[in-house]
This record gives structure tokens, C-alpha cells and sequence, in this order.
């Protein structure tokens, strides 16, 4: 009998995960923002491409607050500005949300974590990094979090590849070819890549105009 | 006044730290320990231990760090809103560009040639990582070195992390697991079996 409003509390709260953000109040919003953005700051090891893979996996497949073409343009714009991507890509996702207090909502959420975790190291940092369990643990984590970030990739690959448009699927793997062996940058690759894709729009709205004027 | 000193040295910092991550440790020593002389060299090294073994980035984490040395907790508070305030700036400027001018045709066409470049820079990162907790070592040295000597590295494949990313990898694509779960869940499974053995 006193299970029955705990239950209805959990289904209340799973139905509240899976609402689109226009039919949130402004709080419940916020709230979902900097929860989302603080738990998985927190869980970030390994670099900012882990938290893009884990915001992609939160945001667009579970919350459907932003589509995954959105995802992609935004992790653009997170690369294409200084700092680190883990505070970029969640300072775009609040502003896509809530523009400005969402954007800064956002910022307070991803450096919270780190701001917390490293006070508390920094008073006594010796016993933590001679540690041996800490290290070790540390070290297998890394697994789970390369898994979390191939199973990402194979759903984004996926969708390039249904394009079935040779030149994306070649730019995609072109650029891969390029960061993994020829090291080349992520600035150089997004500059390339963008003119590429002006190039192609404007090729093709001339070829489509020209189609037009010949009928 | 230390405070003000600590926010500009930090905000310098985030401001030239193009590409992220590792790129920007460089830039933090010369600031800290060669500039303003905050720092001994050993505890530097020290720093990017730490800031490599905890999450968050690694710019943050070393402002947060220094701060909290220098000035206590408000100084950590003041290096980290510094090392952040250009990206906040400039990240906010190019989402107001993105949102206002998204539906134009160039620029539609702009970032289509960019998101499979995106995601070909994610499955690079994803590949590295993946590399690193398999045959612990990093991925330029398998790319670079000879055949022979990608061999030898390529032998020291380890069991149970190739067990647990497999497990990890099923339990993501056919059950949906929650990654936080999955992340921290192979950290203590990997750690009790290694323990055990």
C-alpha cells in the first residue's frame, strides 16, 4: 500500500524525463539543464569528446531536446572557439535552450564538478596520487569510456553512411584518414571540411538555377 | 592584488588554448611556473597527474589547482572564472551567429560539410581512448612505428579490458545502458578482477 505513491512518484518523474522542453516550466528547465550538464562533468574522463558522446546520448536519444544534426553544428562551434571543449559544448547547449541564463546555467554546471573534486584533492593531494587502487581503477575506467564514445560513433557513422552521398561519406572518412595518421588538426579539418560544404551549396544552387533558366 | 593577477594570468590561458586538452598544458607552464613563478617544476608535474587522473578539463582543473594553493578557495574560484570567461565570450558570440543565420543556404551548407567531419573527429578520439585502455600506449606510436614494432605492442593486448569493453559495448547497444553506469561500473568490476588475479 505504501508502495503504490513511490511508484506513481518514479513514473511521474520517468514521464518528466521524456517531455520536450517547450511543455517544462522555465525551472523544471533549468533544473534538467544544470543536473544533466553537473552529472555528466562530473563523470568526464578522457577529454571533451567523451562528454560531446555522453550530452548526444542524453540529450538527443533520451530527451529529444536537440537533434543530432544540432549536436553535430554545435560540437563545430565548440571546437571552433578556445577553451575546452567540455565547457564549450555546454555553454552552446544552454544557449540553444535557454539563451543567455541557460548558457550560464550551463557553465556553472560543467565546472562545478571539477572546481569541488580538485579543492578537495588539492588539501591532500600526496595520499591521493600514490595510491594504487585509485590509479588502477582509474586506469580500467578508461574502457567503459571508450565503449560509451564507439557506441556514439556508430550511430553518427550510421547516418552519414544512409546519406548515401559519396561525398560526405568520403569527407568522413577522408578527415578520419587525416586526424588518425596524418595528425592533422581539428581547426585545419573544420576549416576544410566547411569549405567543402560551401563549395558543394554553391555548385549545386548554380547547377539547380541553371536547370530552372533552361526550362 | 594577487586576485586580479591570478584572474588575468587565467584568462590569458583560456584565450590561446586552441585545440584543448593537452595542447593547453604547455601554455599553463609557462604561465604559472615560468611568468609568475607560482610553481616549482616537480609540482607542475605533479598538477597534470592529478588533472589527468580527475575528471574535468585540464585547464580548469590546473586553475582550480593553483588557485586554491595560492589564495585559498577564492582563488580558486577567481583562476577558474577566468579561465573560462573567453570561452564563454566567444562561445556565446558564434551560438548567436549559428542561431541567427542557420537557415541561410551557405551557411546550411557550411555545416554540412562539417558534421561528417565532426564525426569523424569524435571516432578519432573514441579510437585513441580505445587504444590507450587496450594495449596501453598511445595510438601516434602504433601509427608511426614500424610493422615489427607495432607487433610487439599489438601483443601486449590486454584480456580483461578487451572482455569489458565488449561486455560495456553490448550492454550500451542492446540494453540501453545508462553510460554514467556503464563508465563507473567497468572502473569497479575491472579494479576487483584485477585485485582478484
Amino acid at each position: 500500500m505504501s508502495l503504490s505513491p513511490v511508484l506513481k512518484e518514479v513514473r511521474y518523474l520517468q514521464r518528466e524525463e521524456n517531455t520536450p522542453w517547450k511543455e517544462l516550466s522555465n525551472a523544471q528547465i533549468y533544473w534538467q539543464l544544470f543536473k544533466n550538464i553537473f552529472m555528466l562533468s562530473a563523470c568526464t574522463f578522457g577529454g571533451g569528446f567523451v562528454i560531446i558522446s555522453m550530452m548526444k546520448k542524453k540529450f538527443v536519444e533520451k530527451l529529444h531536446w536537440i537533434s543530432e544534426e544540432e549536436m553535430l553544428d554545435m560540437t563545430a562551434i565548440a571546437q571552433s572557439a578556445p577553451g575546452p571543449l567540455g565547457v564549450n559544448i555546454a555553454i552552446v547547449t544552454g544557449y540553444r535552450i535557454r539563451k543567455i541564463p541557460g548558457a550560464l546555467i550551463c557553465t556553472l554546471g560543467a565546472i562545478l564538478p571539477p572546481l569541488i573534486i580538485i579543492s578537495i584533492i588539492s588539501l591532500f593531494y600526496n595520499q591521493f596520487k600514490d595510491n594504487a587502487v585509485i590509479a588502477l581503477a582509474l586506469q580500467v575506467m578508461r574502457v567503459g569510456v571508450a565503449a560509451v564514445i564507439v557506441d556514439v560513433v556508430i550511430n553518427l557513422a550510421k547516418n552519414v553512411l544512409k546519406t548515401k552521398n559519396i561525398l560526405w561519406i568520403g569527407v568522413m572518412v577522408g578527415a578520419f584518414v587525416a586526424t588518425v595518421f596524418f595528425k592533422v588538426s581539428a581547426i585545419v579539418l573544420i576549416l576544410i571540411c566547411g569549405g567543402i560544404g560551401l563549395i558543394y551549396s554553391l555548385i549545386s544552387t548554380l547547377i539547380s538555377e541553371r536547370r530552372k533558366g533552361s526550362k | 592584488m594577487i586576485y586580479l593577477r591570478l584572474f588575468w594570468a587565467f584568462f590569458q590561458i583560456g584565450l590561446f588554448s586552441f585545440g584543448g586538452g593537452y595542447a593547453a598544458v604547455p601554455l599553463i607552464q609557462s604561465q604559472i611556473v615560468e611568468n609568475y613563478h607560482w610553481m616549482e617544476m616537480s609540482q607542475f608535474a605533479d598538477l597534470i597527474t592529478i588533472a589527468e587522473m580527475t575528471p574535468g578539463p585540464i585547464i580548469v582543473n590546473s586553475a582550480t589547482f593553483v588557485g586554491q594553493q595560492i589564495a585559498g578557495f577564492p582563488g580558486a574560484i577567481i583562476c577558474t572564472l577566468g579561465s573560462i570567461m573567453p570561452s564563454l565570450l566567444i562561445v556565446l558570440l558564434l551560438s548567436w551567429v549559428y542561431m541567427k543565420f542557420r537557415n541561410l543556404g551557405t551557411v546550411q551548407g557550411i555545416l554540412t560539410g562539417l558534421r561528417p567531419a565532426i564525426v569523424a573527429l569524435i571516432a578519432s578520439a573514441g579510437l585513441s581512448l580505445l587504444v590507450l585502455a587496450l594495449f596501453n600506449t598511445s595510438l601516434s606510436e602504433i601509427v608511426l612505428s614500424q610493422i615489427e614494432l607495432s607487433k610487439g605492442v599489438l601483443a601486449d593486448f590486454r584480456m580483461v579490458e578487451g572482455f569489458l569493453f565488449v561486455a560495456c559495448l553490448v550492454l550500451l547497444r542492446k540494453y540501453k545502458a545508462n553510460p554514467i553506469v556503464i563508465i563507473f561500473g567497468s572502473g569497479i568490476v575491472g579494479t576487483v578482477v584485477y585485485l582478484l588475479m
